[in-house]
């Protein structure tokens, strides 16, 4: 479970640290994803895990369309006026969203046989996403750091203005770690739809965990955001016992304010502190 | 009070006479009930614009404040008979109090950290509330309809808690103008252009703004408590609802953020445009879908809002309104 909340955020870090632009549709990017693979798996028949590339790809041409369209005016403002301008595409989505399927539940139907260790037994579903998870995770970190790519989309994060007069493209670039960021957030959505049913309005916790997942990994480290995510899913599983599902929420902002407080360059702290 | 010679102060009074004055002229309930939305929308929207305005702090979780605020009046006023002006105040200034504390705290954070914060807190006091025995849980609290008769019967009691509302709302608008005519509030503006500067020239920037949080959150919580005294009915869903925290950003942002005449011109202007929308079949179900648009066009093309627009093309402006 916790995997895939580190892949929920590896979305939202990609896209912070390299443009500085918090990305507040990300919530309904992956209720989005939840909501392409219920169509595609209820009226086209294709099988989950097989909508997972078609969800890849639509996921980035619409990142890419949202860059063009909000974000691309805003990339260096204040950061107020991104958080606005990615808060209003938010509404509309949602609001679009509950206009055309209300905020009844959905859920994916999934078989898939468990895997039984002595006394425990690890749903198939789960340990699929997982498995998808630390794939992607990889194929994120090859294409960071391992090809020309990513370094531009480095060079561009480190510093905007050098990387331009070096003569990388930069809008190109920031399109492009947009449109990735927005279709990990979708593929996300697909794994979780596997997992529990959906509304709507689902979006928001998980936004929610993203945020906590990210301050936690530090920011822009999609390595050091999958370790948060599997953190956090470990934590809820061993705090539910204890106490009410409700108070999850409460728990986890507690523990993002005092993240942000005690270390603003991310508890596991790969990389340097960025001033805030 | 030099203020009192500028005429900007005097517009202002005008306004709340014509708030209180025009429904109690024609006697009129529907004219009552729509200013009566508008004056809390102002409330919201011009105490919200003293952290986004002015000190340039985004709160997505203002409504927390005018939950809050309902919930302390109601649960004051059932569970332990208080009156009601009693009541409000007292939330008022407990939630105000709590604002302080909490302000010292997350308000360590900057900028887009804060504003990420903020959807925390809604988060956090929603969960923490629907859990919370003592105010009703998830069911939320009801007051009793005694509780109308000491002003008079349900029917009189409405026309008092809207003279009240005016009431909240004129102070509203003169707190936002005070402060932005004073020293305190001159920097909250230099900590909106530049934090880090105007720490180094002496802005004591964390004070301040845990100043101006917990002010932010005094009238909003005086006009929750009065809001569901009126409803006789509080839950968690309606107390923190984020969408109404959003459509006091779009007010903020529509009228003009940082001005002190924008969010009421704002807020005047939206609850017409939502009453019309709620109304027109077509529109119905997508009144959130026009606030995000009209959010989107304000931020990506006219960031000052209407009264920037005002400025730029009437610069003399300048010296009326603010």
């Amino acid at each position: 479970m916790g995997a895939v909340y580190g892949l929920a955020a590896m979305g939202i870090t990609l896209i912070w640290g390299v443009m500085d632009v918090i990305n507040l549709t990300h919530g309904t990017m992956i209720v989005a994803g939840m909501f392409s693979a219920y169509l595609l798996v209820g009226s086209a028949g294709v099988p989950v895990y097989a909508t997972l590339p078609i969800v890849l790809v639509g996921g980035f041409v619409a990142g890419v369309a949202l860059y063009t369209i909000a974000v691309q005016r805003v990339v260096g403002q204040a950061p107020l006026m991104s958080l606005l301008s990615t808060f209003s595409v938010n509404l509309m989505l949602i609001g679009m969203g509950t206009a055309v399927w209300g905020t009844v539940l959905f859920n994916v139907p999934v078989a898939l046989p468990g895997l039984s260790l002595g006394r425990y037994t690890f749903p198939g579903t789960h340990l699929m996403s997982a498995a998808i998870t630390v794939l992607l995770a990889g194929a994120l970190y090859l294409l960071l750091y391992h090809t020309r790519i990513g370094k531009a989309v480095r060079a561009v994060s480190g510093n905007r203005e050098a990387a331009e007069l070096v003569g990388i493209p930069t809008r190109r670039v920031l399109a492009l770690s947009f449109g990735l960021g927005v279709a990990l957030a979708c593929v996300s959505g697909v794994l979780i739809a596997t997992l529990f049913p959906f509304t709507v309005l689902s979006g928001d916790p998980y936004l929610l965990k993203s945020f906590v997942v990210t301050i936690l990994g530090g920011l822009g480290n999609p390595v050091g955001a999958l370790i948060a995510g599997v953190l956090l899913g470990l934590f809820e599983g061993l705090t539910t016992p204890f106490m009410p599902v409700s108070w999850i929420p409460v728990i986890e902002f507690a523990l993002f304010v005092v993240a942000l407080i005690a270390f603003p360059g991310g508890v596991l702290g790969l990389r340097s502190a960025r001033p805030h | 009070m030099n203020l009192l010679r500028r005429p900007f102060f005097w517009i202002i009074g005008a306004v709340i006479l014509v708030f209180a004055l025009a429904p109690a002229y024609h006697g009129n309930v529907e004219l009552r009930e729509s200013l009566l939305l508008a004056t809390v929308y102002i409330t919201l929207a011009s105490s919200l614009n003293m952290m986004l305005g002015y000190a340039g702090y985004v709160n997505f979780g203002s409504i927390v404040f005018f939950g809050l605020g309902g919930y302390f009046c109601v649960w004051l006023m059932s569970a332990h008979g208080w009156p009601l002006a009693a009541a409000a105040l007292a939330g008022g200034v407990a939630v105000s109090a709590a604002g302080l504390l909490f302000g010292l705290g997350i308000l360590r954070l900057r900028g887009a950290y804060f504003a990420l914060s903020t959807i925390g807190v809604i988060e956090a006091v929603n969960a923490f509330v629907t859990n919370f025995a003592p105010w009703g849980g998830s069911s939320g609290m009801y007051l009793s309809p005694v509780l109308f008769e000491p002003l008079g019967g349900a029917r009189h009691a409405l026309w008092t808690i809207y003279y009240l509302l005016v009431a909240v709302m004129g102070m509203s608008l003169y707190l936002s103008y005070a402060v932005k005519r004073s020293k305190f509030g001159l920097g909250l503006l230099a900590i909106g252009q530049n934090e880090g500067a105007a720490s180094v020239l002496g802005v004591p920037a964390p004070r301040y703004k845990a100043i101006v949080y917990s002010l932010s959150a005094f009238l909003p919580a005086v006009a929750g408590g009065l809001y569901f005294f009126k409803g006789a009915f509080i839950q968690p869903p309606d107390a923190f609802d984020l969408q109404l925290s959003t459509e006091v950003i779009v007010i903020a942002m529509l009228g003009g953020q940082g001005t002190v005449a924008g969010p009421a011109i704002g807020a005047f202007l939206y609850e017409q445009l939502r009453g019309w929308l709620l109304t027109s079949p077509t529109f119905a179900n997508f009144q959130l879908v026009v606030a995000g648009a009209l959010l989107l066009a304000i931020v990506l093309f006219a960031p000052g809002g209407l009264m920037g627009s005002l400025y730029r093309r009437w610069p003399r402006l300048r010296g009326f309104l603010e």
